[in-house]
């Protein structure tokens, strides 16, 4: 039944991605050449929507559909790992045009090269793996 | 019901991704999508090459669900529910991307330059998908989370940590389109 549920999310998830257009290239590109308000519309509602919706959660302690209580785990507090791994994710995000969630959207709806971009997302990943005691954290 | 044929407009978009993001958190989850890639490389056995890769990913199954159910909701998205699927971007933005080699621009979901078959058989586009895809999961692991779990989740729950990585997002993305794209193209 749960595995159902997920199944739904996420293909409410990627309907979203592919009609939004933020599983497209053009956006990303227009979006990083302040050219639309498109993207920036998309990420501000989303996160104004999710900073209610998270306030109000946490203020009346609301419970899982399940009865479970909500938890939210803060981030550690470091600096160097998120800037320069984000400075590299956006690198990539720019050039590739889509981001983990659009890029399986993607293989949904038929563009095969996606594959390429995916298959390499996984071997960065198995990368980061290797290096991660390297690196400056 | 016409307007689910037509490219839905930002604030539909937007507030569809932060109900997916509350649906997630109501079932006990979170909002993550990056985390699949480290559960996939679990599962094809980097365990045996990288402390990282141990963990016990059948606990992660339900996000390897959600991103089944995103390919079949792009395929659905893409068979049945768009009539014009090229991308209305800005005129600006087709005109400049032409002078660079993109024909498709304005006339097209993704790039053909980059995202037809033909890509197969050619180095310089297959070059940049690979590069491009190893960035992107390179850096997410790195930052510990992609647009999904810390532009979107971690945002909403006002972690500073988000904010400095989706800053981060900002400064590669803003890098690679002014200063690497001339280069490239």
């Amino acid at each position: 039944m749960r595995t159902i549920i997920y199944l739904l999310i996420g293909i409410v998830f990627g309907i979203t991605m592919f009609k939004s257009e933020a599983a497209s290239w053009f956006r990303i590109y227009e979006m990083f050449k302040f050219e639309a308000f498109h993207m920036y519309g998309i990420i501000g509602v989303a996160v104004i929507t999710g900073v209610i919706g998270t306030f109000l959660i946490k203020r009346f302690r609301v419970r899982s559909f399940y009865g479970e209580p909500i938890k939210f785990y803060p981030k550690e507090k470091k600096v160097k790992r998120y800037l320069f791994g984000g400075i590299l994710f956006g690198l990539g995000w720019a050039l590739a045009g889509a981001c983990p969630g659009p890029m399986f959207t993607l293989v949904g709806a038929g563009f095969t090269p996606i594959l390429v971009v995916i298959a390499a997302a996984l071997a960065g990943t198995f990368i980061y793996g290797l290096l991660k005691d390297k690196l400056p954290h | 019901m016409n307007w689910i044929y037509e490219p839905w407009p930002w604030y539909v978009s937007g507030f569809m991704i932060a109900l997916i993001m509350f649906l997630l958190i109501m079932v006990g989850k979170n909002f993550g999508m990056s985390g699949n890639l480290r559960t996939m490389c679990t599962i094809c056995g980097a365990g045996n090459k990288a402390d990282f890769f141990r963990f016990d990913w059948k606990a992660q199954r339900w996000n390897l669900v959600v991103v089944l159910g995103a390919i079949i909701g792009g395929f659905i998205a893409h068979e049945f529910l768009t009539v014009e699927e090229a991308v209305a971007i800005n005129p600006n933005t087709v005109a400049d991307l032409q002078a660079l080699g993109f024909e498709s621009a304005g006339k097209a979901y993704l790039p053909n330059e980059l995202f037809d078959t033909s890509v197969f058989t050619d180095i310089k586009s297959l070059a940049l998908l690979i590069i491009g895809g190893f960035l992107v999961g390179f850096g997410a692991r790195y930052a510990g989370g992609c647009t999904s779990g810390h532009a979107i989740s971690g945002l909403s729950d006002l972690q500073l940590p988000s904010l400095i990585a989706v800053i981060g997002f900002f400064i590669g993305g803003l890098i690679m389109i002014h200063f690497i794209f001339p280069l490239l193209f």
